[in-house]
């Protein structure tokens, strides 16, 4: 690892003058992902930002229609908040089954989506509850937020201040883990609504996280298996690696939604 | 380089420390607690687990400057004087370890375990491994170590 200047501070106000100050600046939240990227020396910041110590961003919210989740929320945290367990509690089980519980410890909400891996949780959870990601300069809906691999709307200076994760009536998250690091081979994430079905996918995707419209409109019509087994993801752009073909992971992304669907009825 | 203050094994500790150094590294390097060890590198092992407020974190995967002003717990600091801490008189009654490389990262996660699911059983146990591999064991025995320190 290449050394760095190192700074933790307290305000948001502290964040956006350092990052204004230098374009080499990262900011460090959990690490869990930066400090095993900067020890392979994909990344080498010239600035660390350490704000796991800022109170205005360590914050859960019941707002009666909506739960907000501050970015330095760890994953620990969502998974055992009576908040996100009564309110959502497909949610509070997705952030238990994230790696392992010393990732879970350390690794954070706003440092997962604001990461975007096309392999991570939380992502699904963005899209499937229409949640509004709020930065310090404004409110992106989830839908506008994930752009691509790795890649979010986030701008230069703009740091993710809380997540909005809309109630649903119901929902179910369902992943077919990778055995050795636990990320998502696939997930899908199936929520409903008074006026709709959500469901979004993660694991598969060549660009990323994605709203799967097709299974949506099966399952608003009417949320049941026989919709749910009609629908199949085609392979073109699912990615193919060591771990499993496209056809694979297509095949076990269907099975994912069936699974969700299963819990739902 | 900047200083830190650290509390370790109940110890306030004030040192200087390059801003990229490991925890880990800190702990065995300078502080010569060579219990916590590095087995992967690559945050998948769960080998150099210790605790930062009590909770279990992957020291190779935290800087030391992150745990400045915060209390960190070793596989050196559980034991009271000669008597073992249940969790490791549990290891060594239920045979848990053979090599023993694994072990204190083990013990480390399993406290934190047992801290934090009061109804323990072989299957949340194993679930709650995820973060912990061993090269030796197959894990029976530590599971079985692990469940028999739960009801002590
Ligand atoms: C062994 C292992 C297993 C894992 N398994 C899974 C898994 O199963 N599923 C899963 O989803 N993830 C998994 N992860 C990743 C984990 O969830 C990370 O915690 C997460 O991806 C990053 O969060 P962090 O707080 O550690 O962020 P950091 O590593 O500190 O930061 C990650 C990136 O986000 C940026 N960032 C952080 N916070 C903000 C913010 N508030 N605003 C703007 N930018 C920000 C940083 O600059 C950096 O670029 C795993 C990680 C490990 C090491
Ligand atoms: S050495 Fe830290 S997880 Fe393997
Ligand atoms: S006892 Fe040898 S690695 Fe676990």
């Amino acid at each position: 690892m290449y050394n760095f200047i190192y700074e933790k501070v307290n305000t948001i106000k502290e964040v956006e003058k350092l990052l204004s100050e230098n374009e080499e600046t990262k900011i460090l939240a959990g690490g869990q992902t930066l400090i095993p990227t900067m020890k392979q020396r994909l990344a080498s910041p010239s600035t660390l930002i350490d704000i796991s110590g800022i109170d205005e961003l360590n914050f859960i919210n019941d707002n009666g229609n909506s739960v907000t989740i501050g970015s330095t929320v760890t994953h620990h945290e969502v998974s055992s908040s009576d908040i996100v367990m009564n309110k959502i509690p497909s949610l509070a089980s997705l952030a238990e089954g994230i790696g392992d519980p010393h990732v879970r410890n350390m690794g954070t909400i706003g440092g997962s989506i604001a990461n975007n891996d096309p392999t991570a949780d939380y992502p699904t959870a963005c899209l499937s509850l229409n949640a509004k990601i709020k930065t310090n300069n404004r409110e992106i809906n989830a839908e506008d937020f994930f752009i691509g691999l790795f890649e979010t709307a986030l701008e230069e200076n703009e740091i993710v201040v809380s997540i909005e994760f809309n109630i649903p009536k119901k929902s179910s998250y369902m992943k077919f883990p990778n055995p050795a690091s636990r990320y998502a081979m696939a997930g899908v994430y199936v929520s409903v609504f008074d006026d709709a079905v959500n469901v979004a996918v993660t694991g598969a995707s060549e660009n990323g996280v994605f709203k799967w419209t097709e299974m949506e409109e099966a399952l608003s019509s009417n949320l049941s298996l026989e919709n749910a087994k009609n629908i199949k993801l085609s392979s073109d752009g699912v990615m193919s690696d060591i771990h499993a073909d496209s056809a694979y992971r297509a095949n076990l992304v269907d099975i994912m939604a069936l699974r969700a669907v299963e819990n739902l009825i | 380089m900047p200083t830190v203050n650290i509390n370790v094994n109940g110890q306030d500790l004030s040192a200087e420390v390059e801003e990229r150094q490991l925890l880990v590294h800190f702990l065995r390097d300078d502080m010569d607690l060579t219990g916590t060890h590095v087995g992967c590198d690559t945050s998948q092992c769960g080998a150099c687990v210790v605790h930062l407020e009590g909770k279990a974190v992957k020291s190779c995967t935290m800087l030391a400057v992150q745990a400045n002003g915060k209390n960190i717990t070793t596989i050196e600091g559980i034991a009271d004087g000669d008597n073992l801490h249940p969790v490791q008189e549990a290891f060594r009654d239920h045979h848990g370890l053979q090599c023993g490389f694994c072990t204190p990262g083990m013990i480390m996660a399993a406290i934190d375990i047992i801290n934090r699911k009061p109804n323990l059983d072989e299957k949340i146990v194993r679930e709650e491994l995820e973060g912990n591999l061993c090269r030796c064991t197959g894990y029976q025995n530590i599971v079985k170590s692990i469940l028999a320190a739960a009801n002590k």
